[in-house]
């Protein structure tokens, strides 16, 4: 759906390098003076030797990234989204930046950089409050594994969690610690010619972060991992893996951000989940990555591959995801449901806004018997963005009783932006049980006027009236996330009614 | 008596269509106001234009309130100012529970008096005897905001809004309509309570019946976008037996 009308002026003043204008349009655009060590710029098998080298990786894990990378060379860039952008120059990125006082691993927080303690202090994150924290009773519970442009700079919370044998580190680590969980089931969710942009993440993945919950363990806090783009020119390549054996629960966190440059930058990241017998995973993301401006000149391009699998019976995995930044974001978190019994969510809330694109959604592909998933997608277009749900149902023939409710609504500010619903269902079995419903609505002006007579500003009539369209999933997030979640689903918005 | 309210001859149009032509009135503290007139007479106009709806056009007239041109400010400054509007149709807000939305529109206008904000606790505190004088219990507040709500519900939801954000002028538009009895008395008994010194009640209403639950102190008669005639509240039931008709006649040719 598609109509057009009145825009609303974008304000005159582009200039970024006030506090308080980050304040008011793109919070985390700080960049960082961060002395760095590039490899050169381009993709060749040299570049992803080099990356495997600065790793320290084993042979087996360079071979890996090679066959990736000779798969990559032959696939062509897809183009059934419903996004547009010019060709991205693989040979005119940066495929390895570290913060050089990373050379040497930290053995603690105390010999992390200040200069990069600074900075996720701005993004909100006070890694060492966390740990000071740890031994308090009742205060925030939650590990963060920080990465920085390629590199993982800090984890904490190490020690308590692996006195209940749960790993949770940098990928990098866990290559040579933990090298037989990693080969096990490392691309064994989503393949290395999965696709392009997964193919190529295979290839020159740089960090991400990696956890192994042990058989029966509940584990006790939010794990998360924080992304933060610094360095121009670079792409992110970051590759997470989670595995939850039998009977054992985790919840993740996922935040990102990236400074404002007026370039594009490439993201394109892998996480692969999976459930053993009776096990979940929860799995939230807050992307927030620069949207580019107003005119759409920068901002992130997202190409994210995210799948899980529901391997063992009864297991569960459920994705939330509240996307309000990148230029371009093209994801679809999807569950393969193997084990009988087995419960696949998919919970979203994409906002979109000025020249914002996102084509997003899911996939449940539903193997096992008795096998169920629900999917909410809540889609918020304003400005001249465009907001694509896209999804698959796949029901095989083999699994008897699939369940499906699948869910899409749309909303959209003004009338130059576009709300699409792309729902795909394939059912090779006639026991299954399929419903879907979507709906497209506006936020009416006698709306606004309701609220703004009860004395709400314009901006917190629209805040207010958004959380309430996307509530449904923005309940699903875990409560160190939901506040800030919703400030979010504000802010990325402002501007867009008058 | 001070002054609250002090329209002077205000013409209002919508979408280059007048409504409001020549309009006058003026309403002092203590006092209640009922406006009557035929349907199209340009009720909800003056309500809407009170309020700061956007979308309409003043061309002429003042309205000065609190010794303050009222017309200078947006719809939110005008209801951090004292203005409420009880809103004939309601609207619907889903996914916002009706505890949340009204917490965050009193913690609004009390912020912008430079008062301290209440949280979820001291706000129930607060709420409680308003819901009981409304017969409406906590459950009420957790429903979305007019969602589902019957006509009666919606009424008492706008008459508790009042209530909690307790105005200095109430402008109730057709407040009474949808109403059984019942529902009418509890309305009335809301609306009785913000009677007081230094406030005022402005009553747009189609019929009488409203009139014998809310006493006004004047009524006044809207044909036409002007007030073509006001008295006190026998007016009202003159009105009821005689109709609109009759009256204009009168006026015309006088």
């Amino acid at each position: 759906m598609n109509t057009a009308a009145k825009m609303p002026t974008p304000p005159a003043d582009n200039v970024i390098n006030k506090d308080t204008q980050l304040d008011k349009t793109y919070k985390y655009g700080f960049s960082s003076d961060i002395e760095m060590d590039y490899a050169p710029k381009g993709l060749n098998e040299d570049i992803v030797r080099l990356i495997s080298e600065k790793k320290g990786e084993p042979e087996w894990m360079l071979e890996w990234r090679l066959n990736a990378f000779r798969i990559w060379q032959n696939m062509v860039e897809p183009n059934w989204a419903k996004l547009g952008y010019p060709p991205i120059d693989y040979n005119d990125i940066y495929y390895y930046a570290a913060p050089k006082s990373q050379k040497e691993k930290p053995k603690s927080l105390d010999e992390v950089d200040p200069e990069l303690l600074a900075v996720y202090e701005k993004l909100g994150i006070p890694l060492k409050e966390q740990e000071v924290l740890a031994g308090v009773e009742g205060t925030s519970n939650v590990a963060i594994d920080a990465v920085f442009d390629s590199v993982s700079v800090a984890t904490t919370f190490k020690d308590k969690l692996a006195e209940m044998g749960v790993i949770f580190c940098p990928i990098s680590e866990a290559i040579r610690d933990y090298p037989e969980l990693v080969k096990k089931y490392l691309g064994t969710v989503v393949p290395q010619g999965d696709n392009f942009f997964a193919a190529l993440n295979c290839a020159v993945f740089t960090d991400g972060s990696f956890v192994y919950i042990p058989k029966g363990v509940r584990c006790p806090m939010e794990l998360s991992t924080y992304f933060r783009i610094n360095a121009r020119d670079t792409g992110q390549f970051e590759r997470t893996l989670i595995i939850a054996d039998d009977d054992s629960y985790v919840s993740y966190l996922e935040g990102c951000t990236a400074p404002q440059r007026d370039e594009n930058q490439l993201h394109a990241a892998v996480v692969e989940l999976v459930a053993m017998k009776n096990a979940e995973i929860k799995y939230s993301t807050v992307q927030n990555w620069y949207p580019g401006d107003e005119n759409g000149k920068g901002g992130i391009y997202n190409f994210v591959t995210k799948r899980g699998t529901c391997k063992g019976e009864r297991s569960k995995i459920s994705w939330t995801q509240v996307e309000t930044g990148s230029a371009v974001t093209w994801k679809y978190p999807s569950c393969i449901l193997e084990g009988d019994y087995s419960v696949g969510e998919f919970y979203s809330v994409a906002v979109t806004n000025n020249c914002q694109q996102a084509d997003t959604g899911t996939k449940m592909i539903h193997k096992g018997k008795n096998t169920s998933s629900t999917i909410i997608s809540k889609g918020i277009s304003a400005g001249r963005s465009n907001n694509t749900y896209r999804g698959l149902v796949h029901i095989f023939p083999e699994a008897e009783n699939a369940r499906n409710y699948t869910e899409c609504d749309s909303l959209l500010m003004g009338n130059k932006c576009g709300a699409h619903t792309v729902p795909y269902i394939r059912a090779h079995n006639n026991t299954a049980n399929l419903e879907h419903e979507a709906t497209t609505s506006k936020i009416s002006d006698e709306q606004l006027f309701y609220c703004r007579q009860r004395g709400l500003s314009e901006e917190d009539s629209v805040s207010l009236i958004v959380n309430g369209f996307a509530k449904d999933v923005m309940q699903q997030l875990p409560m160190e996330f939901a506040v800030e979640a919703q400030k979010l689903l504000g802010i990325s918005l402002e501007g867009s009614v008058g | 008596m001070t002054e609250l309210l002090n329209i002077e001859n205000l013409h209002a149009r919508v979408e280059e269509k007048e409504i409001l032509k020549g309009l006058s009135l003026k309403v002092n503290a203590g006092e209640v106001h009922a406006i009557m007139g035929p349907n199209g007479s340009g009720k909800s106009t003056l309500a809407s234009v009170l309020a700061g709806k956007p979308g309409y056009e003043i061309t002429e007239g003042s309205v000065n309130f609190q010794g303050e041109d009222l017309l200078e400010f947006e719809a939110e400054e005008r209801a951090q100012k004292g203005i409420f509007l009880g809103f004939q149709y309601p609207v619907e807000i889903p996914g916002v529970n009706s505890m949340y939305f009204l917490r965050t529109a009193l913690n609004a206008q009390r912020k912008a008096r430079g008062e301290e904000e209440l949280d979820g606790i001291d706000f129930m505190d607060f709420i409680q005897d308003k819901l009981e004088l409304l017969d409406m219990n906590t459950e009420f507040l957790k429903r979305p905001v007019n969602v589902g709500f019957s006509g009666g519900e919606k009424k008492r939801h706008e008459t508790l809004q009042m209530c909690a954000l307790n105005p200095t002028l109430a402008l109730l538009d057709e407040t009474d309509s949808g109403l059984d009895i019942d529902a009418l008395q509890i309305v009335s008994r809301g609306v009785n309570a913000m009677r007081g010194e230094g406030k005022a009640i402005v009553l747009i209403t189609h019929y009488q019946r409203l009139l014998d639950y809310i006493e006004p102190d004047f009524v006044h008669v809207l044909k036409d976008g002007q007030i073509i005639k006001s008295g006190d509240k026998t007016l009202a039931t003159e009105l009821e037996k005689e109709g609109y008709s009759g009256l204009t006649n009168e006026t015309t040719a006088a």
